[in-house]
């Protein structure tokens, strides 16, 4: 089993919002390549793209409050061999200019860098009109397009330097709170790979951004508090599917859980679900949102609401763990 | 280094005289016919209309290599009402980028000329479009880009619909060009007054037309768009203006060239049956040379 070089999560871990390595990584990107261009619709610092605008204002286009026009210019910006990352809140990009991406960015095959930040419950007070859940199944349903979602700032950051190098349409998704820092600078990332974070034999935990913690929180309570031996396997790119990793999982485990701060419907839970169905039918829960929207509410207060923790993600595995015998 | 390396190419196109343009733009609205045909669907009454721009825009207005249609110093042209594209394939065959036989394939399987344009599938191509509204923000893109790699003389034009204007994604381009002053960006309205569901006017009125784009900055020139002298004339007076995108609104005639076709929105989405054809054909052949009589 390779090392992931994870952090210590016996131990205090650090947190910080997984943007913020999104905006470290398109100063970093913009520092290695004179082509990465960078546009936003009235978020730039919450997109947290201010560096970068500091940095680099000549490759930097302020867009105004108008989505459609920002993945349209991201377009033509990658038509003229531009390497363009643009921002929004996600409920907005891809929420709102879904045809845009559709026709000019994927279909049209422009290697543009869509960036939805923001996105899931833990938006909080912000209510269920900021909420993004849809994100995934929006993107996922589109061909050309890359779709990933980090666990933390680190492996953000990462991700977009392999972004600005990938020559395909990409989408990353990304949170507003702090989200506990679980990787490392040695961590592995690589698009269209799967990690395994924790090995074991009994259920296959299968998570992506924000509740990939709470997977490895999960899978440690599992083994210490039930004698449960959990695999846990973090899935920052969820189309393509890394499906050797998690079939080679299944196949071992033989019951799933998924986890995601999104729809299970047309999500990571909606693409696994039709993995096993065609590859390897196993007993599988989704943990997620279970078609229906959010609300305000402190972030932490939410995620315990809709059953997006550790604890849900236990009891789920026990779920199918009992479905097994 | 070879001495053609000195060569300092304006426009790989032959210079064309007023009346072999208007014979191009007459062979461009039979190829159109004849290609609509075969494919037994598609819109008739743009493509027709804008024969004379795509003309002026082939023949004389881009610099632009049919045989090398990548080539890095081109000027960009983004049409944005993709469902026009019939006269961009027939001007594109016309002007040598692949042979006329090929206009026959025209909405079939497995052809490079789709229904609507796909850049992917067909060299030559800037954008994809279809879907109404978005070529302007595509062109706006582009013109960033030549502008931040400070590339002087490199121009980006844009053909878009008057009916697509009902899309709020054109205002919100309108407002990011003039904004950036993006002089660099020269773009047609084909004003032919026609949508799918009739007059332009009584759908979802866009007059003041002209006070419009002018309010969001953009210096607007008003031309009979069927006049190709005219739109050669506007495309130079728009490259002298600095520091504002330039606005064309093109006045054209829908199903120009052909009597029953003129003017009549029906012909928006339809193409003409076999019996339709041959009267169009023939209008065509007999106008030849003479569609703009008073140029004689």
């Amino acid at each position: 089993m390779a090392d992931m070089h994870l952090a210590n999560l016996d131990g205090e871990l650090s947190s910080e919002p997984i943007r913020a390595g999104f905006g470290r990584g398109l100063v970093a990107a913009g520092k290695r390549n004179e082509n990465v261009v960078a546009a936003c619709a009235d978020l730039t610092d919450s997109t947290k793209m201010g560096e970068f605008a500091k940095e680099f204002p000549d490759r930097y286009v302020e867009i105004g409050v108008a989505e459609q026009n920002l993945v349209t210019v991201g377009s033509g910006l990658a038509a003229a061999g531009k390497i363009p990352f643009v921002s929004s809140y996600a409920a907005f990009m891809p929420g709102r200019c879904w045809e845009q991406i559709r026709t000019t960015i994927c279909l049209n095959d422009q290697p543009v860098k869509l960036i939805g930040s923001h996105a899931g419950v833990s938006v909080g007070p912000d209510g269920a009109t900021h909420q993004m859940l849809e994100d995934l199944a929006l993107m996922r349903a589109l061909p050309n397009v890359v779709v990933i979602a980090p666990c933390d700032s680190v492996e953000a950051e990462k991700a977009t330097l392999a972004m600005a190098k990938d020559s395909r349409p990409n989408y990353m998704r990304l949170a507003r709170e702090a989200t506990p820092i679980v990787t490392t600078s040695e961590t592995p990332f690589e698009i269209g790979k799967a990690y395994v974070f924790a090995p074991g034999s009994e259920v296959t935990i299968i998570a992506t951004g924000t509740m990939t913690y709470h997977a490895l929180a999960a899978a440690e309570e599992l083994f210490k508090k039930d004698g449960i031996d959990a695999e846990v396997i973090h899935c920052p790119t969820i189309k393509p599917l890394d499906t050797e990793t998690i079939l080679k999982s299944v196949r071992k485990t033989g019951v799933v859980v998924t986890a995601e701060e999104a729809q299970i419907n047309g999500g990571l839970g909606g693409a696994i679900a039709e993995l096993l169905a065609e590859n390897h039918p196993a007993s599988l829960e989704r943990i997620g949102m279970k078609d229906h929207f959010g609300e305000s509410g402190d972030p932490n207060e939410l995620l315990e609401h809709f059953g997006l923790d550790a604890k849900h993600i236990r009891i789920a595995a026990h779920h199918v763990i009992e479905a097994k015998k | 280094m070879a001495d053609d390396d000195f060569v300092i190419i304006v426009s790989r196109m032959p210079e064309y005289s007023l009346k072999e343009l208007e014979e191009k733009a007459d062979i461009i609205r039979q190829d159109i016919i004849k290609m609509l045909l075969a494919a037994g669907s598609g819109h008739s009454a743009g493509p027709l209309g804008l024969a004379d721009i795509f003309t002026a825009l082939y023949f004389h207005i881009l610099k632009h290599d049919p045989k090398n249609p990548d080539w890095g110093e081109r000027d960009i042209l983004v049409l944005s009402n993709g469902h026009c594209v019939p006269v961009r394939y027939a001007a594109m065959a016309e002007a040598g980028y692949f042979d006329k036989k090929e206009l026959a394939t025209l909405r079939k399987l497995g052809s490079r000329l789709q229904g609507h344009p796909e850049r992917v599938r067909l060299p030559g191509l800037e954008t994809t479009s279809g879907p109404l509204g978005s070529g302007l923000s595509q062109a706006i893109g582009i013109a960033l880009a030549h502008r931040m790699d400070g590339l002087k003389d490199r121009w980006v034009y844009v053909v878009m619909g008057d009916g697509e204007q009902d899309e709020g994604n054109v205002w919100e381009a309108a407002m990011l060009a003039g904004k950036e002053k993006l002089a660099n960006l020269i773009v047609f309205t084909d004003r032919n007054n026609i949508q799918i569901d009739g007059p332009t006017e009584q759908v979802m009125p866009l007059e003041d037309f002209k006070a419009k784009w002018e309010a969001f900055g953009w210096h607007v020139l008003e031309i009979d768009g069927n006049d190709i002298e005219a739109v050669i004339d506007a495309v130079n007076m728009a490259k002298a203006i600095e520091n504002k995108p330039t606005m064309i609104v093109a006045h054209t005639v829908p199903g120009k060239g052909v009597d029953f076709m003129e003017y009549d929105f029906t012909w928006h989405g339809k193409p003409p049956d076999a019996e339709q054809a041959k009267q169009a054909l023939h209008e065509l052949r007999t106008l030849q040379g003479k569609i703009r009589s008073e140029h004689e």
